[in-house]
């Protein structure tokens, strides 16, 4: 588990990640996205390594990863379920799955069940209005998503 | 002969099953021994009827869907690989009348070719504009692109033309190309479909902009809510590449052109412009103030086109058929097609490419045949969380920037959201200063502090406390935002607020007090 990283294997894990892409231009969002894709989150350990191999200073790395949605301050559950918030899933009742979701998971929006299984987030848009209400576990995507079809995919969450 | 079976692997084929369609037909053709393929397609567009299986007869492609997994061995009996007869079939694709009657320019491609296939593309007219490009001048190729009267489809409407010559003009060592594909707005999917669908086209467009205004580098900045677009993207980029479409002489020309594909990372704001820029460069999305403008000062302090994705995709076929082509539909100064997208509460819900000026009601009632539950249609949201909720007796607008922008309204990305008369106008409204809250970059004060207080007084006048003082604190709140915001984010969150207050005003009416029951 990520608790078992010591803060050096952190900087020396990362520091291969940032030597990699730091030759694009504008290399801040890769090297994020790729630290979120090794560790499961963004931690605050590794900020002081990317102030330094990109020449910034601590804090404008920490308000780049507080401005965006995405980056995660601590790890996920085993599985992230993104439920669409936005008006066209609004239009075919995706409150009404939200309240059905918070219910069978036992979590608000944010928060993940107490044995780790899954992560409960809003999303704005997944681009599958014309199929609504939709959502997204981890990367699989699913349209017209019913309270059946709800508790199908919480099951596979929950495996 | 080797029968050609298409099933889409458009994201939303995938959300609805397409992925154990395709499957189980692939086990089917092994187990039968036949002598068939399956082609992965982009989307035709038609939500409906997805995941919706082609298959490639002699003299045309037969459509059958909406298909499920459990009904691939029925279509198998029935004979679907000689357009068999089956409960789901629906004759000829070409022939289903949401896809006749469109006028598919930039998406001609979509849903009909192999996405990463280049043979495809260029067997379906792929890379004549490009062609014909890279035998004109810089000052021909804007010359053309203005002439053909394309404008901005992310939203703003902006000449395309009149942007390239800005950056085609500035002298630089190092111009970009910045493609806006961060499509944020609720009922949206044609730059996905696209990325999805026929990703040379956008490649395509690029390089034509980067040759037109002496740009080698470009970058596609979408959403990471997208990760079938952005694998898509990456891998046709990788083709391009190796085919020498992209690189240091592109088409064996003089000209280099080089890209790259970004994800953000969940800001609805780095839709906008500058704030995109910044993010491109590794900052917070906050918005930049203008000027300078991004043709003169953008990526990284450079001149930079940054245009979206449709306007981009759009290029190619304009520069293939010719400027007066494309002029010749539309309407206005809304010249050439538009990608209709038509969403939420409806019963032919997908996107529908057509000239500019059919009316709203055209669109809703007679494209997508009113709502998915049947009930009467009570507003449809146009443009996106930005844009205003027109009600029926408003339908008779023309699909058109101007007649949109007179009626207190916006195209926007010209998504539709269709609501049934089950939709509270003041929850809408609510939601519209609540996802503005959650968006607002903070730069700017109206934006930033209007926003929460927009949700506060909404949630008073649903209380029932002081509403018509409320009310009117709504509007000269909504007047505020409108005219001190630096962004449209800040800046059009009154349309949908004020159209709802405006055109529905019992939703904001007290509600009647209830008894409660002991």
């Amino acid at each position: 588990m990520n608790m078992r990283i010591s803060a050096g294997e952190f900087t020396e894990r990362s520091l291969q990640i940032i030597r990699d892409l730091k030759h694009l231009e504008g290399p801040m969002l890769p090297i994020l996205h790729a630290i979120q894709a090794e560790f499961g989150y963004v931690p605050d350990e590794v900020k002081p390594v990317i102030a330094s191999e990109l020449n910034l200073s601590r804090a404008e790395v920490h308000g780049v990863v507080t401005f965006y949605h995405e980056f995660r301050d601590h790890p996920a559950g085993r599985h992230v379920l993104k439920l669409c918030r936005a008006e066209a899933c609004q239009s075919m009742g995706s409150d009404r799955i939200a309240d059905r979701a918070r219910q069978l998971l036992g979590i608000d929006f944010h928060q993940t069940t107490l044995d780790g299984a899954v992560t409960l987030e809003p999303v704005y848009c997944l681009g599958l209005c014309a199929c609504a209400p939709a959502a997204m576990l981890d990367g699989e995507v699913y349209g017209r998503v019913d309270e059946h079809c709800l508790s199908e995919i919480v099951a596979e969450a929950r495996r | 002969m080797t029968v050609t079976i298409y099933v889409p692997r458009d994201a939303a084929a995938l959300a609805l099953g397409a992925e154990k369609v395709a499957n189980a037909i692939t086990q089917e053709i092994a187990a039968r021994g036949l002598d068939a393929k399956v082609v992965r397609n982009g989307s035709r567009g038609m939500f409906w009827l997805e995941p919706l299986v082609e298959v490639r007869t002699e003299h045309e492609r037969i459509a059958y869907g909406p298909v499920k997994a459990g009904d691939v061995k029925g279509l198998f009996d029935a004979g679907f690989l000689e357009g068999g007869q089956h409960a789901l079939h629906l004759g000829p694709t070409h022939d289903i009348p949401f896809l006749r009657q469109q006028t598919r320019l930039t998406f001609s491609r979509c849903g009909v070719t192999d996405p990463l296939s280049l043979d495809d593309y260029r067997h379906y007219q792929g890379l004549k504009g490009l062609e014909n490009a890279i035998a004109m001048t810089q000052a021909q190729i804007v010359a053309q692109v203005t002439d053909s009267g394309l404008r901005g489809r992310g939203g703003a409407g902006f000449p395309t033309g009149i942007k390239w010559k800005t950056v085609m003009d500035a002298a630089a060592s190092q111009k970009y190309i910045v493609c806006n594909a961060d499509e944020g707005d609720s009922a949206t999917f044609a730059d996905r479909m696209i990325m999805e669908g026929d990703p040379f086209v956008l490649i395509e467009g690029m390089i034509i902009a980067g040759i037109a205004t002496g740009a080698t580098k470009g970058y596609v900045y979408t959403r990471s809510e997208y990760p079938h677009a952005i694998a898509t993207m990456t891998e046709a980029v990788k083709i391009a590449r190796a085919a020498g479409i992209l690189g240091p002489s592109v088409m064996g020309s003089v000209h280099a052109f080089d890209m790259e594909i970004r994800s953000g990372a969940g800001a609805y704001v780095c839709g906008e412009e500058t704030s995109l820029l910044n993010s491109l460069e590794g900052k917070r999305g906050i918005v930049r103030a203008k000027p300078p403008l991004p043709a003169l000062q953008g990526f990284l302090g450079r001149p930079t086109v940054v245009n979206n994705v449709i306007s981009l995709a759009s290029v190619p076929v304009i520069m293939d058929r010719g400027a007066a082509f494309y002029r010749d539909f539309g309407m206005g100064r809304s010249r050439g097609t538009i990608p209709i997208q038509i969403a939420g509460n409806v019963k032919y819900g997908g996107l529908y490419e057509t000239a500019f000026g059919l009316s709203l009601g055209e669109i809703v009632d007679h494209i997508g045949g009113g709502t998915a539950t049947g009930r009467p249609v009570k507003a449809v949201q146009v443009g996106g969380p930005l844009g205003a909720y027109f009600p029926r007796a408003l339908f008779d607008t023309p699909f058109d920037y101007e007649a949109f922008a007179a009626r207190d309204g916006l195209i926007g990305h010209a998504g539709i959201t269709v609501f049934d008369d089950s939709a509270d106008m003041l929850k809408q409204a609510r939601f519209a200063m609540e996802f503005c809250a959650i968006e607002s970059c903070g730069k700017c004060t109206p934006c930033r502090i209007g926003s929460t207080r927009g949700v506060e007084t909404a949630d008073k006048i649903a209380q029932g406390i002081e509403p018509e003082k409320n009310k009117a604190l709504l509007a000269d709140l909504c007047n505020t935002m409108k005219f001190g915001s630096l962004c449209a984010l800040g800046g059009f969150t009154p349309y949908p607020v004020m159209s709802a207050m405006n055109h529905f005003p019992e939703d904001f009416e007290p509600a009647p007090v209830v008894e409660a029951a002991e």
